[in-house]
């Protein structure tokens, strides 16, 4: 159980301190410092802990509970190669820390940054950890997503903002490519345990989605390793800070991709197409990093693509898949991660210290540095596979590896050829580095004068080389156990333990690299000049850029497609869209119909009721009328569509629905009010638009009315359909049953709306305060058209009787309506449960109270004497209706369930006290306060108008005082 | 009454249809609260018509449902209705600052280009 927990302590600490440290000061660089390395020693205390059960073969696990009813689970699994890996990770992570403290300028938040690191130290261990391949994805973004944000971290560079950006889009896309393998994979071996694939590779391989996987998969992989062609974000990532750099590109992120390809060789390897994919991919890197890093004039350009090129030897090696191949694999990961950090912090030394990073400025700072320069040369040796250094080994092994027999294909004969030409090369651009900017004659222009940094800035470096060497001498005591245990827990428990030696006798892959070594110095002897004087990038190729077609790529796909797109498909006028949208609803309408719409054999009919067909004569006309004069008499048709409405709301009462009759009514007045409100913002139109007379505007016309009449028809003949067949019985009979014993109210549409659905209601009221905040906001940058923002003219006449003058009597009775209206709105709330009323209704009805004091007099008046706060209203009525929905909580029962019982109270009798009459009081609050809101924001349109009024002739006025 | 009511619903759905396709944005607000009271009549009118049926039940007791209205249509067009006032509110609104922004009353900001 300790090792459990330990292990859980190990995958979550660093998520943990991050968060502690984005709590942090902006300057409180020291205890951010101190809070990161403590985190990450401790993390690797804990490996420490698990050295000799990983050691002996074990595989530790733990499980965590996560969605177990879909089988996802936070499993975390390790074994020897996550052992080594993560090992990797932490410590260097440790040094990175150190060294961003000396490196970050004290204007850049340290905590923020190292908060970040510390994220995205734990995304990369999550990958590593992780026994659950989806588990595993969603680290997977989370490391694509926190080195966005890292390579981002100095954002007010465009240079930065762009790597970081291009960085995500390649490896978010591999991400989701990853998303897909996995949960094919997963269904190819029938489990997302990770433990359980590794075992199942001959089913997977032969399972007929190997194809798919496998793409999507090494499409994974190759994004976030660089590898060609979706090389170009890493050189682009070189904006970032240089710890992040040297983080990035040793032991974290790039290895993340030949992580996966190692861990699942022996699930999805084997094959004659991985082995076409891997080792091509990693050949065609490995060549095309090394020559593009011979050419780069920039110092972290050279060493960005010198990591691109041994990426692709670790992949190429990945791809050959032997066991000697793994472990040369393994073994160059880590020597690479550990010649490359200290090169990236040599050349972040250099950059810090003179102030440039451009090659051919550089030069001769072996005097003012000797130590950074020691440190450096020793370090690019290794990178260069110089004897007694820890690169000499992996690419010795790598050499044998190529010059064995794997499956005789061209790829395979052509393999010593192409290792030895990239060995080569990798040589001569270690020499350009070694030579051109701490040899030669001492550079006189730099920015800032050269000399030695701080002494803790260099011994991460210093610690690094140092491992260089150790491990260079003594492979077989220092890294060769655990090399071998992580390359055993990949390939499998009968692979013979290697021993790692340095000297082999004299064999073809000694003689390879003597070879590679000559060749290298003399391409670097010859090249040099050239070099130095030629464009940035090889010559022929650099006008290629991966870059550039990543970026035409993408501006192809999101800026000219959807333009384009946009130019064939679309209209910016609003009419075709709807008319589409129309006979889109019909369309489908008939198409789901068609030979379908029957009626019943025998009509289920009411005998007509003449007084009912008398009443939609008139609402029939009323409709016909609106839709008739809503173009010229704007004031007419609102009357008639209040005719409609009005129509419509005694037909709801017809046909035993009070409580819907009720709630239109009022509604009904609130939208009036509304529009009429909004009719005094339109432009006047006394005449006939002349188009109007047009042919094309009949022909439009006479088009949209043949569509209205179908479509009219349409509900019509389907509404009738349905209407005369029997019902059949529903959920509404349940809600019958059950209203009263489980909800406690006999108006059983109430008892739906708080008790049963509340939560649809909840969402209701939701919606209803959200557009009421909309419109608030929407009316606050109102500004009217010029032209009306002149008094109507009813109030321009000079003898202009004031409203007051000529609608005395009535708005004193207005007036007066106020008490009775709370009444009456109290009084529909109260019955609600029990009889037609409810939290809407009585929320309409208060606040037409307050509306009517506003139509009755004038705002300036009302807002005087009574203070309505609509927002707070609004609020209460939220939140009330929230804690409610919460207070059930409380007694163990889910949100927003009721509880029902009646009170007895003097005096006024039995009263239905649910506590959905408490979730009713959050929905009238919310009602009163969002329709009063929206009322009362276009009703103030009209003295705002009048103050912009005044502006304007006060700054005419101004104007005029000047001209004279 | 059927027919009527199917009557009423097809001529509600016609006017709004007609209206929502007009170029002046006051034509379409008006054309959208005609369709939503078709289209409420028309899930209303989903539960069958039952005139003269008892909306309310009387205190405790199982009642036949038969015997009542269909109370689950209704309490969906309650809603509905609440929520056909917010957007005409906010199409209004939303109409205004257009008009005050554009200068014209046409849907698309600016009168048709011949």
């Amino acid at each position: 159980m300790a090792e459990h927990n330990l292990f859980l302590v190990l995958a979550f600490l660093p998520f943990a301190t991050a968060l502690i440290l984005s709590t942090l000061a902006h300057d409180a660089r020291r205890t951010a410092t101190a809070f990161s390395v403590v985190s990450l020693i401790a993390g690797l205390g804990v490996l420490a802990g698990f050295l000799s059960a990983i050691q002996s073969g074990e595989v530790l696990d733990a499980r965590l509970d996560w969605v177990p009813s879909v089988g996802l689970d936070l499993a975390l699994r390790l074994d020897g190669f996550a052992w080594l890996f993560a090992a990797l990770v932490l410590s260097i992570g440790v040094l990175v820390v150190i060294y961003a403290h000396y490196y970050m300028a004290h204007s850049d938040s340290l905590p923020r940054f190292l908060a970040l690191m510390m994220a995205f130290t734990g995304a990369m261990q999550g990958i590593l950890l992780s026994g659950n391949v989806l588990v595993m994805v969603v680290f997977w973004e989370m490391t694509s997503i926190m080195s966005f944000l890292l390579i981002g971290f100095w954002h007010g560079g465009a240079a930065a903002r762009d790597g970081a950006r291009t960085a995500l889009t390649v490896t978010a896309l591999g991400g989701l490519c990853l998303l897909v393998a996995m949960l094919m994979l997963g269904y190819a071996a029938g489990s997302h345990d990770l433990g359980t694939i590794l075992r199942s590779g001959d089913a997977v391989r032969g399972h007929p989605l190997y194809g798919p996987i496998l793409t999507l998969f090494l499409l994974a992989a190759f994004t976030k390793s660089a590898q060609f062609p979706f090389h170009f974000w890493l050189p682009g990532a070189m904006a970032a800070p240089t710890p992040v750099s040297a983080f990035l590109h040793s032991a974290t992120m790039v290895k993340a991709g030949v992580f996966l390809l190692i861990r699942f060789s022996p699930v999805l390897g084997g094959t004659e197409a991985w082995f076409f994919a891997v080792t091509g991919a990693g050949v065609v890197t490995l060549l095309l990093g090394a020559v593009i890093a011979l050419y780069r004039h920039d110092l972290k350009g050279l060493l960005a693509y010198s990591t691109i090129s041994h990426l692709g030897l670790i992949v190429t090696l990945a791809g050959l898949g032997s066991p000697g191949a793994i472990l040369a694999a393994i073994f160059h990961i880590c020597n690479h991660a550990v010649f490359k950090a200290s090169l990236f912090m040599a050349a972040g030394i250099v950059d810090h210290e003179t102030g440039t990073r451009d090659m051919r400025r550089l030069g001769g700072l072996f005097r003012p540095m000797p130590f950074t320069a020691t440190l450096a040369i020793v370090a690019a040796a290794a990178m260069a596979g110089v004897p007694l250094l820890n690169g000499f080994l992996s690419k010795e092994m790598f050499l044998a590896e190529s010059v064995d027999w794997h499956n005789g294909t061209w790829l395979d004969n052509a393999l010593p050829y192409l290792a030895v030409t990239a060995s080569a090369l990798s040589v001569a651009y270690s020499l350009r580095f070694i030579a051109t900017v701490f040899f030669g004659p001492r550079s006189t222009s730099l920015p800032k004068t050269p000399h030695e940094p701080a002494a803790w800035m260099r011994r991460p470096v210093e610690l690094l080389v140092f491992i260089c060497l150790l491990v260079g001498m003594f492979p077989a005591l220092t890294l060769g156990p655990v090399i071998n245990s992580a390359a055993r827990s990949v390939v499998g428990a009968d692979m013979p333990y290697y021993t790692i030696a340095i000297w082999h006798g004299v064999n073809a892959p000694l003689m390879l690299s003597v070879i590679a070594l000559g060749t290298g110095a003399l391409i670097y002897a010859l090249g040099a000049g050239a070099i130095a004087r030629g464009p940035e990038g090889p010559p022929l190729i650099h006008r290629i850029r991966g870059q550039r077609v990543y970026e035409t790529i993408l501006f192809r796909l999101t800026w000219r497609l959807p333009r384009l797109a946009l130019r064939w498909l679309a209209t910016e006028s609003l009419q075709p869209q709807m008319r589409l949208l129309v006979l889109a609803a019909i369309g489908a309408a008939m198409a789901s119909l068609w030979g379908v719409l029957s009626f019943a054999p025998d009509l289920r009919l009411h005998a007509p009721n003449l007084a009912f067909g008398l009443l939609w004569v008139v609402g029939g006309l009323c409709a016909i009328g609106a839709a008739w004069q809503a173009k010229y008499h704007r004031f007419a048709a609102l009357v008639l569509l209040g005719g409609a409405g009005a129509v419509t709301c005694l037909t709801y009462a017809w046909f035993s629905s009070p409580d819907l009759a009720v709630t239109q009514l009022l509604v009904e007045v609130v939208t009036t009010v509304l529009l009429l409100l909004g009719l005094r913002w339109l432009p006047k139109r006394r005449s006939e638009i002349v188009e109007d007379t047009l042919l094309p505007a009949k022909v439009r016309r006479g088009r949209d009315l043949v569509i209205a009449a179908i479509g009219g028809l349409g509900m019509a003949a389907v509404a009738f359909a349905v209407m005369t067949r029997p019902l059949i019985s529903n959920v509404g009979d349940w809600f019958l049953g059950n209203a009263y014993y489980e909800g406690g109210g006999t108006n059983t549409v109430n008892v739906i709306l708080v008790d049963f659905r509340a939560f649809d209601t909840f969402g209701e009221i939701a919606v209803l305060a959200i557009v009421g905040l909309t419109v608030y906001a929407l009316l606050r940058r109102f500004r009217p058209a010029p032209e009306s923002i002149a008094p109507p003219y009813q109030q321009m006449r000079v003898d202009s009787p004031s409203l007051d003058d000529y609608l005395h009597v009535p708005s004193v009775i207005m007036i007066w309506m106020f008490p009775l209206l709370i009444v009456v709105s109290a009084y529909f709330f109260f019955r609600g449960h029990d009889l037609p009323g409810g939290g809407f209704a009585a929320g309409v009805t208060l606040a037409i109270a307050f509306l009517i004091q506003y139509i009755g007099t004038n705002v300036r008046w009302v807002e005087s004497r009574i203070t309505v706060l609509p927002i707070r209203w609004m609020g209460f009525g939220l939140l009330g209706a929230v804690a409610v929905g919460m207070g059930a909580w409380v007694f163990g029962y889910p949100f927003l369930t009721a509880h029902a019982r009646y009170i007895d109270i003097p005096l006024i009798g039995e009263v239905p006290a649910a506590t959905a009459l408490l979730f009713d009081i959050g929905v009238f609050a919310t009602v009163v306060g969002a329709v009063v809101l929206m009322l009362v924001a276009v009703a103030h349109q009209s003295l705002r108008a009048g103050r912009i009024r005044e502006q304007d002739l006060e700054d005419a006025a101004d104007l005029r005082k000047e001209a004279s | 009454m059927e027919i009527i009511l199917s009557l009423a619903i097809g001529v509600l759905s016609a006017s709004g249809i007609w209206l929502v396709l007009r170029p002046r944005s006051f034509q379409v607000i008006v054309g959208l609260c005609l369709l939503s009271y078709a289209v409420n009549m028309f899930i209303f009118s989903m539960g069958r018509l039952t005139p003269g049926a008892p909306p309310i039940m009387p205190k405790g007791g199982f009642v036949d449902p038969t015997l009542y209205a269909d109370p689950l249509p209704q309490a969906l067009v309650l809603t509905a209705i609440v929520i056909s006032f917010a957007t005409t509110a906010l199409f209004l609104v939303v109409l205004l600052a257009s008009r005050g922004l554009t200068g014209t009353d046409h849907v698309d900001g600016k009168e048709r280009s011949r």
